[in-house]
């Protein structure tokens, strides 16, 4: 449990992690909050050449409020995410998700960043991006680019990140007034990753619902927006019929593999259970906030 | 009620190991640093079964920092195996239980073919831990891939390869008993019921696994290791075996021990190998099992398959059990037949039942190694005859707390004589208790059995599932064959204690020292109590098998004596009185009804000292000090009843324990705070088997579960509301009146959980006749629509 030897860096500003990138791409390794890259290594899963350090860049940690959407830092703690007051009642969601991430002690260390870059299927962040629209800016040597959460995640712990760019910043759209949210999940143990999770946000017009977003995580090889469920509702609106009709054609919708901790089959069951605790409490805040 | 209770026996005395504990100033094995020391690493078979064919040392001797590299080859010639029969069964043991046994040898290091994912082929010494990891990835090794036996099933089969040519077969242990009738039994019951049931596998995860430290000093040949074990002696003398060395030159010391559970409760390789090595290599040397290792090497538990009969009349009276059952040992068997053996022992519980026969097979698989974890055999067993319990009640549409009632032993009954041998060679009999009074008590303490039933039917209307899940059992504990501890009082009037009890958790420094200081009527402050350290006491047996306090207090109270007789003949002479009038009183000795007449300990010790000035009566020899063995007559027996509340989400399977009732008695209970903490501690590991734990193979012996990512522990937030209440009544085996309790509460959990779930789901029909419940599984009987189960209007009416 020891890692293979490797070659340990700490820049202090963005240009000079960048550089080092370039330098040593694609065998170096960025160290986030380490939780599950460290873990990784002591398996010797992951062998970087160099491993670099980000901790100690000051401009990649913060929550800044800009009129429309909020920006995070990359190196933002999970924490600090959950402690905050603008993100609570800009996106909420993304606090929601936050409060099902692993327990205290991960978060304290875990980042946004680290979480969205490691991309595990069953991780909370990706399907709450998915959900809020946002976009995620990685920069490398040559650039910068800005990439939807929708053509982020491409598959098992897999990003549209290239081996020389850096996740700098997370962007994500404030929520309109009448806007309702939830973030439903099922783990075999407190803090474990879901077996399935549902992210929903809904904005609501009177009765009539404006807007449906939902995603689903832990069943698929990343996060999948729930397509069909989300036209049941705008079809059919919010009766306990068409909430049914559409948590059913959620657990169509999804892409769940069996492993050790569930079979597909249940996987499905739960999407579906979860999907109507996700519309049902969503519609319930979005009411209150009409 | 004897005389010797009185005193700090029965208060929740603060653990004396907490202090440093808690602070983080505990020694494990871990912590321990020498100078110029050495670190091992281990290579281990990614194969379930394979043939050794070739292994190359050459890159991994010349990389950096490495001092040593060897292969099993290389210390064919030095080092023996571990055998596999030295746990043979006692004497009387055969007279009742037919056996055929025939455990492997365990090799330190297999030269010639590897038998499980884990097992060592080779190691590294070099500076560092990290530097002998990187050194692993140089051994270049040939391995020829053999058929895997993954399971009891394919291992049985007659074209099976075999694990253990030199067998002959892959079976390790047969053995069979009977009881009255057995099996011919059935055939004039009214009812005859048979399923068969599954108890997984699962293992003692200790927060601490397990570590070896060794240090050889040439001066004198002797070693000092320093190992996580729960058996320092036996260590000890296998090491002392092994390497040619009287047991005297060998110490072995167990620190801080961070849990155990019955997974450190036997010899393994890497005892012998890390001493071994400090002696080749004249350097201290430390090897520290990882979570990885520990998971794959250190022991499992559990994994039997039960066929079960039962006969029984129209009241529900069991008539006749027949059970026959398969152990899936692993590659090995460390403990020999003992968990089948348990099992064999504590099928028919607290019941009342005039037939019985019991069949069971060893089987060796290419599997990690099995052995006792908490419980040892009972858990398995108590799953199959629970559950078969619930199903006669089942049956015969009565309530499965009735025919509980209906089969259990009363009061007056004791000592009941039941019929069997124990493992010990002597036959059973449940030595005290009140079995239906536990039973009645945990349910009250979930609102009554009418209440209970009440509220699961108005729920039920609501389109609620909350079942009502039993569970009883009966455990031997405080085994022999013996415990050994040393007594002394020195010239400053301390009392010192030396044990071969190897705590690991269980807080044995605060017990012993409540049972000596009630001995003698001293201030506890007054009693040093040193535990599992060979050099201090020189024959002991060790922790496991809920044994500790029966078995040392027994030598405690045995060593006192010996040294009371002199002392008392010491004081008799200086005080001038005749030793009928004395007594132990205010440390010391003073005569009965006089209080100016006593002498303290320090001038008895003083008085007994050797060399002229010594006030020794004619006859007494020199010293306070003795040592005893105590060899218990057989085992005492606890016993207790579990019942929980549960409910079922129709939606998701998910099973949430409402509340969890043990009804536990121990006898006289030394700590009572120590003794909830050891009972509530074995619920939640049996909590943890029965709904997460579970170390899955493939079908090609593939471990699946390497890691805590798949392995499931509980943590603090999954523990249900749990109580636990103590009905103590005094064993009369012993005059402490003390029976064992360490693994008790792990026990009954899954079995509970099975039943309540089951109970829940009644209007289905469900039956779970196998572990871990499975939320899936559960979720499937409410059929294929989540939402259908829910509704109220579709739900199905309880039967009753
Ligand atoms: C016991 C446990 C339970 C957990 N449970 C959950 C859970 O329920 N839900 C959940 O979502 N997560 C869970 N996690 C994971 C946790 O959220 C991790 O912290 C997170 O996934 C990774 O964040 P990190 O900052 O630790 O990243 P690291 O471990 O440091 O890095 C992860 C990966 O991302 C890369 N990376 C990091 N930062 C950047 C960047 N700025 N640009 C490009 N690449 C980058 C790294 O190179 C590495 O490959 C759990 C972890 C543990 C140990």
């Amino acid at each position: 449990m020891k890692p293979a030897p490797f070659n340990y860096i700490v820049p202090t500003s963005i240009d000079e992690a960048l550089a080092l990138l370039e330098e040593h791409a694609p065998d170096a390794r960025l160290l986030a909050g380490g939780q599950s890259l460290v873990p990784m290594m002591n398996f010797r899963l992951s062998r970087p050449s160099h491993l670099i350090d980000l901790n100690c860049i000051p401009d990649l940690a913060f929550i800044q409020d800009n009129k429309d959407h909020i920006s995070i830092g990359a190196m933002t703690r999970e924490r600090t995410i959950e402690e905050s007051s603008l993100v609570r009642s800009s996106i909420p969601l993304l606090y929601e998700a936050t409060r099902h991430i692993a327990h205290l002690p991960i978060r304290s260390r875990g980042t946004i960043g680290g979480s969205i870059s490691n991309a595990d299927p069953a991780a909370e962040y990706p399907a709450a991006l998915l959900t809020l629209d946002g976009e995620m800016v990685v920069r490398s040597k040559q650039g910068k680019r800005q990439i939807k959460a929708s053509d982020f995640f491409k598959g098992i712990m897999e990003t549209a990140i290239e081996p020389n760019e850096l996740l700098v910043e997370i962007i994500v759209p404030k929520v309109p007034p009448g806007t309702g949210f939830a973030f439903v999940e099922i783990s075999r143990r407190h803090g474990d990753y879901a077996l399935a999770g549902i992210a929903a946000q809904m904005t609501l017009s009177g009765k009539t619902v404006t807007n449906v977003r939902l995603a689903a995580c832990g069943v698929g090889p990343c996060p999948i927006r729930l397509n069909d469920a989300e036209k049941q509702i705008i079809d059919d609106g919010l009766t306990e019929k068409s909430i049914q009709s559409a948590a059913k054609a959620a657990a169509l919708e999804v892409d769940p593999e069996t492993d050790l901790h569930a079979t597909a089959d249940y996987r499905r069951r739960l999407t579906a259970v979860l999907t109507q605790q996700a519309l049902l409490k969503a519609k319930e805040r979005a009411q209150e906030n009409n | 009620m004897p005389d010797t209770i009185p005193g700090y026996i029965g208060q929740s005395v603060p653990r004396r190991e907490d202090k440093r504990l808690l602070r983080g100033e505990g020694l494990f094995v871990a912590d321990i640093q020498l100078p110029n020391m050495l670190h091992v690493a281990i290579a281990r078979s990614q194969f379930p079964h394979a043939r050794i064919k070739d292994i190359d040392l050459s890159k991994a001797l010349s990389a950096e920092g490495v001092e040593l590299a060897i292969s099993g080859e290389d210390i064919l010639e030095q080092l023996p195996p571990i055998s596999g029969m030295q746990l043979a069964t006692p004497p009387g043991y055969q007279e009742r239980v037919d056996t055929d046994i025939q455990i492997p040898d365990q090799p330190l290091i297999p030269h010639e073919k590897v038998r499980f994912v884990g097992e060592p082929y080779a190691l590294v010494v070099a500076r560092n831990r990290y530097l002998a990891e990187d050194a692993l990835e140089l051994i270049s090794t040939d391995f020829d891939p053999l058929p895997p036996v993954a399971t009891t099933d394919k291992a049985l089969d007659e074209n099976a390869p075999l694990l253990h040519e030199k067998l002959g077969r892959n079976v390790a242990a047969i053995l069979h008993t009977k009881k009255g009738q057995g099996a011919e039994a059935l055939k004039t019951a009214p009812h005859r019921l048979k399923r068969r049931f599954y108890h997984h596998r699962y293992a003692a995860m200790p927060m601490e696994c397990r570590g070896v430290v060794a240090d050889y000093d040439a001066r004198t040949d002797t070693l000092t290791i320093w190992s996580s074990t729960q058996v320092v002696h036996w260590v000890s003398r296998e090491v002392a075996n092994s390497l040619g060395m009287p047991e005297e030159n060998v110490r072995c010391i167990a620190p801080d021990v961070g849990g155990g559970f019955g997974g450190k409760g036997h010899v393994y390789p890497e005892d012998i190998l890390v001493a071994y090595l400090a002696r080749r290599l004249q350097r201290p040397v430390k090897w520290i099992e990882d979570r990885h290792e520990h998971i794959l090497n250190s022991t499992h538990s559990r994994d039997n398959i039960y066929d079960v009969e039962i006969g029984f009349d129209n009241d529900g009276r069991i008539e006749t059990v027949v059970s026959d059952f398969v152990v899936d040992s692993g590659a090995y068997s460390p403990i020999g037949a003992g968990i089948a053996g348990n099992s064999i022992a504590h099928m028919l519980g607290p019941y009342d039942i005039p037939n019985y026969e019991a069949s069971s097979k060893i089987v060796l698989t290419n599997r990690t190694p099995n052995a006792p974890y908490r419980g040892a055999g009972r858990p398995e067993v108590g799953f199959a005859m629970e559950r078969a319990v619930d199903l006669v009640a089942n049956e015969l549409e009565l309530d499965p707390a009735e025919v509980r009632f209906r089969n259990m032993i009363k009061a007056d009954q004791m000592p009941y004589s039941v019929g069997l041998t124990y493992r010990d060679g002597v036959p059973i009999v449940y030595d005290s208790g009140d079995y239906p009074k536990a039973l009645e008590r945990a349910l009250e303490e979930l609102g009554g059995l009418k209440s209970i039933r009440k509220r699961q039917k108005d729920a039920l209307r609501q389109g609620r599932y909350i079942g009502l899940g039993l569970g009883c059992y009966v455990e031997g504990t405080g085994v022999g064959p013996f415990e050994g501890a040393t007594v002394k009082i020195d010239a400053t009037g301390k009392i010192v204690v030396a044990t071969g009890a190897c705590p690991q958790g269980q807080g044995h420094e605060t017990v012993f020292a409540q049972v000596t200081a009630d001995l003698w009527k001293v201030p506890i402050e007054d009693v040093y109590v040193t535990v599992a350290d060979t050099a201090h006491v020189t024959m002991g047996y060790g922790t496991l098998a809920s044994r500790s306090t029966v078995t040392a207090s027994g030598a405690i109270q045995l060593a006192s004596d010996q040294i009371k007789e002199k002392a008392f003949a010491i004081a008799s002479g200086i005080l001038e009185a005749g030793e009928k009038d004395l007594e132990l009183r205010d440390s010391g000795v003073g005569v009965k009804g006089v209080p100016g007449m006593h002498i303290s300990f320090r001038d008895i010790a003083t008085a007994a000292r050797p060399g002229w000035g010594h006030k020794r009566p004619e006859g007494i020899d020199a010293g306070l000090e003795a040592t005893s063995y105590y060899e218990p007559p057989t085992v005492t027996w606890a016993y207790a009843s579990n019942a929980a509340i549960v409910e079922v989400n129709p939606g998701t399977g998910q099973v949430l324990i409402e509340n969890y009732v043990e009804v536990h008695d121990a006898g006289v209970l030394v700590n009572p705070a120590i003794a909830d903490g050891q009972v509530k501690g074995g619920l939640v590991q049996g909590l943890g088997g029965g709904l997460m734990e579970e170390i899955t193979y493939d079908e090609n012996g593939q471990l699946l579960t390497g890691s805590f990512m798949d392995y499931l522990l509980p943590s603090a937030s999954d523990v249900p509301p749990i109580t636990v209440i103590h009905q103590e009544t005094p064993s009369p085996l012993n005059s402490l009146g003390v029976k064992g309790l360490g693994e008790g509460g792990a026990i009954a959990p899954p079995v509970v959980i099975a039943n309540a779930v089951c109970d829940a789901l009644r209007p289905f029909k469900a039956e779970i006749n196998s572990t871990p419940v499975r939320w899936g599984e559960v979720a499937a009987i409410f059929g294929d629509d989540p939402f259908k189960a829910t509704s109220t209007t579709t739900t199905p009416e309880m039967e009753k």
